[in-house]
């Protein structure tokens, strides 16, 4: 989040400033270990989590905001497992005796649960200074804020946390039959010919639906959907490829924050041109991209 | 294909383990196939989803670990929650590639990813990776 996904961070942070929330960093924190354990005899690799977990309770917080989808579910899990099971939470909190007993009284929240529940729509809309002038955006969720059930922050089968979201920052939210597909996750390091199939089935079907971009909220999503546009587009003459945003870069376009703090350089798929073309972002803008 | 299936081999230790380590009670499946309806990763496995259940619930672990499923699966966790048993199909397949993995026999080599690569890859990418495919 402080390098590769800064175009996630920083534009997050920023919005929800001026929407009146201020996100402080935990200290101390560490690597959530990006995926949950899923070996029931497995609570080592429970720790890492659980002591993030840890470091809110120590300041004092009921609630942790993630900003990554994979890191939410990570945690969430995590925190699902110390409140439900007793014998493991005792295990894990006499294993870190470094630390203060712990037995989930911390709150795991996605940022698009905080926009929806303690902002609300209508007051997300009426602080829309940069209506996204009806961009047709298709919601794409991916995984991990869906599933499994216990941690879904919408329904698992036809969410609309994304289109509502859409909607209130005035685009046009197009929705697609693959809009809560895998991406393959972490299948790009071992089978990225699989990877590549798949982000060409699933942005298809967004540009089939008359998508003009994409949105998303899990950097391996974002990487997964958009390092292998160029290379899909030279080997699929069909395949036009298609801008990719964070969910947070269009809250701060759309709340008229300076666009420099979405870091547009680092996005695939070239979101400048069809920024440019709907007036979002004025003609003086501009960003060397780095992503493909 | 063409398996045997024995009074034996149902009782397994493999068939013991994978029960243990994904906490699931194989019996519960009745094949309806939803698990490979929805699987996204399908149609680039040897094995679907259902036949991988189906041979671990009768403790076929040679057939298993010829096939590559296990190891094409993304964890994206559709099949768990489309199965009407209510059958957690990714910890299965999660205790089906930790059986192999405990035995220190990794299904990729960090030094096998480019230095190229490694550079472009979001740190999520690495970590979740090297946790699913080393040991």
């Amino acid at each position: 989040m402080k390098t590769k996904a800064r175009n996630l961070e920083e534009p997050g942070i920023a919005s929800l400033e001026v929407l009146g929330l201020k996100l402080v960093e935990i200290p101390r924190w560490n690597c959530c270990g990006a995926v949950y354990s899923l070996a029931d005899d497995d609570l080592i690799h429970q720790v890492a989590p659980v002591r993030n977990l840890i470091r809110a309770k120590e300041q004092g917080q009921d609630k942790l905001a993630t900003l990554c989808a994979f890191c939410f579910n990570t945690l969430k899990r995590a925190n699902l497992l110390m409140r439900e099971n007793a014998e493991k939470r005792n295990t894990l909190n006499s294993f870190m005796d470094e630390e203060i007993d712990y037995g989930g009284e911390v709150e795991v929240v996605h940022l698009l649960e905080v926009l929806r529940d303690e902002i609300g729509w209508e007051a997300l809309a009426q602080k829309v200074k940069l209506p996204l002038r009806e961009l047709k955006v298709a919601p794409y969720y991916g995984c991990t804020l869906l599933r499994p059930r216990e941690v879904a922050i919408d329904s698992v089968e036809n969410p609309t946390i994304l289109r509502e979201f859409l909607k209130a920052l005035g685009a046009s939210p197009v929705d697609f039959p693959e809009s809560t597909r895998c991406c393959g996750s972490y299948q790009v390091i071992s089978n990225p010919d699989d990877i590549s199939e798949y982000a060409r089935v699933i942005l298809n079907s967004a540009l089939k639906h008359g998508a003009e971009a994409l949105v998303l909220t899990c950097p391996l999503c974002d990487y997964n959907l958009g390092q292998g546009q160029k290379e899909l587009m030279k080997k699929h003459s069909e395949f036009k490829g298609m801008p990719l945003f964070y969910f947070t870069q269009l809250l701060a376009l759309a709340l008229g924050l300076d666009p420099q703090v979405c870091h547009f350089e680092l996005n695939y798929g070239s979101p400048e041109s069809l920024l440019r073309e709907k007036n979002l972002l004025s003609q003086s803008e501009s960003f060397q991209p780095i992503g493909g | 294909m063409s398996v045997t299936i024995s009074p034996k081999r149902l009782r397994r230790e493999f068939v013991r383990k994978v029960r243990e380590l994904s906490g699931q009670n194989l019996q519960l499946c009745y094949q309806c196939g939803m698990c490979s309806g929805v699987c996204p990763a399908v149609s680039n496995m040897d094995l679907s989803p259902r036949r991988i259940i189906e041979l671990a619930r009768l403790g076929l672990e040679e057939e298993i670990a010829n096939s590559k499923t296990v190891w094409i699966c993304a964890s994206c966790f559709a099949c768990t929650v489309n199965c009407p048993r209510g059958f957690d199909l990714s910890k299965m397949m999660e205790a089906i590639r930790l059986l192999t993995l405990r035995k220190n026999i990794d299904y990729i080599r960090p030094e096998d990813i480019s230095p190229q690569e490694r550079c472009k890859l979001p740190q999520i990418a690495m970590v979740s990776g090297l946790r699913k495919f080393t040991g």
